[in-house]
Formats: structure tokens, C-alpha cells, sequence
């Protein structure tokens, strides 16, 4: 019985994490080919999505290798774009934390912006699935993912540079959060939130190592919590 | 632009897994079933709304692929994309109507 029904939440989970498919393989192939351009053979960029897989880091890291700069710096600058993980660990924690220590260490590995912003918004639409159907859920929508990722990444770094700018495939990943956070807005705290975290961002984009968008994060996690804070009280 | 040392490059791979996989660990391995205090979870609940709109927000306005200049078939997709998302609450048809615009307006604009 159990059993049964983690499966099926592992294919829920699956399915909900498909859309990302139209971001993943873009996103991977560009990679690939950015890769490719910046020296890296296939191998080496394939052991990039692999062991740091997280899209935006890398970007940043092979930008500032390839702009000769040294390795602290292109570490330090990815890994700060890479501090919102922290918050989706400590976001995902009530959910996942009650998980044996190796599948804890196993939801680690896998925790992106695509498994955390999908089993999060699940998670809290229907709290009431026990710890272990949310481990096959969260799991599910990785399976969508992160094998695509590495698959997309091979791809692009075979394909090198072939691939025309015609094709906009920036624009892949924006549409694609977008897509996923505008359903997201079910209050009046979640759009106060998300309002105060653009106008932030763009107020600071100027500021160095990502310091911009950390800045409208924390400040905007403050006035979604501020308001939820006063709603409740003025309801109750 | 210069080829990248193989040295620094593996030391970057490596590095940059290690503190990714350590922010991700961080509180799921080192806090796991301990409950957290309310106001704490009451913040945590919006960090995807937090963060996502933040990361996206300049990618839109002023896109690395047109060289950081606002562009109208960009600018109509995000808006498209959002407002089907917001009415609609299904993520595929804000995707794909996002799509569609961007490219009927890359054609369209030339």
C-alpha cells in the first residue's frame, strides 16, 4: 500500500516536473555550447552539469574563466549566485527533514530551482502527504530534470557552435519561471513578495557577485511574511 | 579570450560543487527533523516568490542577447507568459503562449 502510492507519487511528482523539459534542454544545450566556445571538451562539460548542476553558477563560472580571471574570484562569484540553494534547503527542511540522513544527503544533491519551486508549491497546497510520499514526489520531479540536464549538456558541447542566435533560446529560462511563479500568486503576501523582490533586484542589478538579487530576496521574504503577519491578525 | 588551464578549470568544477552541494545540505542535513519556529517557517514560505522574480526581472528587462537593450518581442512574452500564468494557473499554456509570442514578435519586428 505504501509502496503503491509513493510510486504514484513519484509519477505525480514526475509529471509536474515535465514542463521544465522545454527550459532543461535548452538551458543544457546552451551550456554545451558555451562550454565547447570557451575551450572545454566534452567530457569536462559534462563533469560541470554533473557535479555542480546548477545552470545559472555555471554560466557564471566559465564567463569569468574564460575572462582569464582567477579561480577564487569565478568561484566565489558563482557561488553566490548559488546562496538561494541555502534558502531552498532551509525551505524544504519542514518537508523532507524527517528523511533518513542518506536520503536527506540524496535530496541535497538534487535540490534546483525546477525540484525545489515545483515539490514546495505542492507541498504546501496539499500539506497532508506523509514524509515518505513527499520524498517519492520530490524525487519524481527530478527524475524530469536532472537527467535531461546532463543529456542536454553532452548535446550542446557536441553540437559546438552550430546552433544559430535565431533561435532566442535565452529568453528559455525567463519565460519558464514566469511561467512557473505567476500561478504561484495566491495572496495578496505572495504578490507583495514578488513585486518588492523585482523592484529590488533591478534597483541593485549594479551590484557585484549577485549581491543585487540576495538583497530583494531577504527583503522580500520579510514583507511577504510581514503581511501574511497582518492579515491574519486583521481576520482574526 | 583565452583557454582556460585544465588545472584551474578542475579546481573551479570541484569547488563550485562542493559549496553548491554544502548550501543545499546545509539546513536539510544539519537541521532535519527539528522544528523550526513559526516566524521562521511564515518567511520560508516565500522564498520561491522571493527569489525567482528576482533572478528573472533583469534577464527580461534588459536581455544579454540583445546586448542589455530592452526588446519589445521579450518584453510582450514575459508579459504574455505572466498573464496567462496568472489567469489561467496552467503552467504549459504560459509557456507555450510565451513561446508563440516571442517568436511571432521576433518575426513580426524582423
Amino acid at each position: 500500500m505504501q509502496a503503491v502510492s509513493d510510486r504514484s507519487q513519484f509519477f505525480q511528482g514526475m509529471k509536474a516536473g515535465a514542463p521544465f523539459i522545454l527550459v532543461i534542454v535548452p538551458f543544457g544545450l546552451l551550456f554545451g555550447v558555451v562550454a565547447t566556445e570557451a575551450g572545454l571538451n566534452v567530457f569536462e562539460a559534462l563533469a560541470f552539469s554533473v557535479v555542480v548542476i546548477a545552470g545559472a553558477a555555471q554560466f557564471t563560472a566559465l564567463q569569468l574563466l574564460s575572462d582569464n580571471l582567477p579561480a577564487a574570484i569565478a568561484l566565489i562569484s558563482a557561488l553566490a549566485v548559488n546562496l538561494r540553494m541555502a534558502m531552498y534547503s532551509a525551505s524544504i527542511t519542514p518537508h523532507l527533514g524527517h528523511m533518513p540522513l542518506w536520503k536527506r544527503a540524496f535530496a541535497a544533491y538534487l535540490l534546483v530551482d525546477q525540484t525545489y519551486a515545483t515539490s514546495v508549491l505542492e507541498f504546501e497546497k496539499n500539506p497532508d502527504r506523509t514524509p515518505s510520499q513527499k520524498f517519492a514526489y520530490f524525487v519524481g520531479t527530478a527524475s524530469s530534470v536532472v537527467p535531461l540536464w546532463y543529456a542536454s549538456t553532452i548535446a550542446g558541447a557536441l553540437l559546438g557552435s552550430s546552433i544559430p542566435d535565431g533561435l532566442a533560446l535565452d529568453f528559455a529560462v525567463p519565460i519558464t519561471f514566469l511561467a512557473i511563479i505567476a500561478p504561484a500568486l495566491r495572496t495578496l503576501a505572495h504578490i507583495a513578495a514578488a513585486f518588492t523582490s523585482i523592484v529590488l533586484a533591478l534597483v541593485f542589478m549594479g551590484l557585484p557577485y549577485n549581491l543585487g538579487l540576495l538583497i530583494a530576496a531577504i527583503t522580500a521574504m520579510a514583507v511577504g511574511a510581514e503581511v501574511e503577519r497582518r492579515m491574519t491578525a486583521k481576520a482574526a | 579570450m583565452t583557454d582556460i588551464p585544465t588545472l584551474k578549470l578542475w579546481i573551479v568544477i570541484f569547488g563550485l560543487g562542493a559549496g553548491s552541494y554544502f548550501l543545499r545540505f546545509v539546513f536539510l542535513g544539519l537541521i532535519g527533523d527539528r522544528e523550526l519556529p513559526e516566524w521562521v517557517l511564515r518567511h520560508l514560505r516565500y522564498t520561491a516568490v522571493a527569489v525567482l522574480p528576482g533572478l528573472v526581472a533583469p534577464a527580461i528587462l534588459f536581455p544579454a542577447a540583445t546586448g542589455g537593450v530592452p526588446d519589445p518581442a521579450r518584453l510582450g512574452a514575459a508579459f504574455v507568459t505572466a498573464a496567462l500564468g496568472y489567469v489561467t494557473r496552467n503552467v504549459i499554456l504560459a509557456i507555450v503562449g510565451g513561446a508563440v509570442t516571442l517568436y511571432s514578435l521576433l518575426y513580426i519586428l524582423g
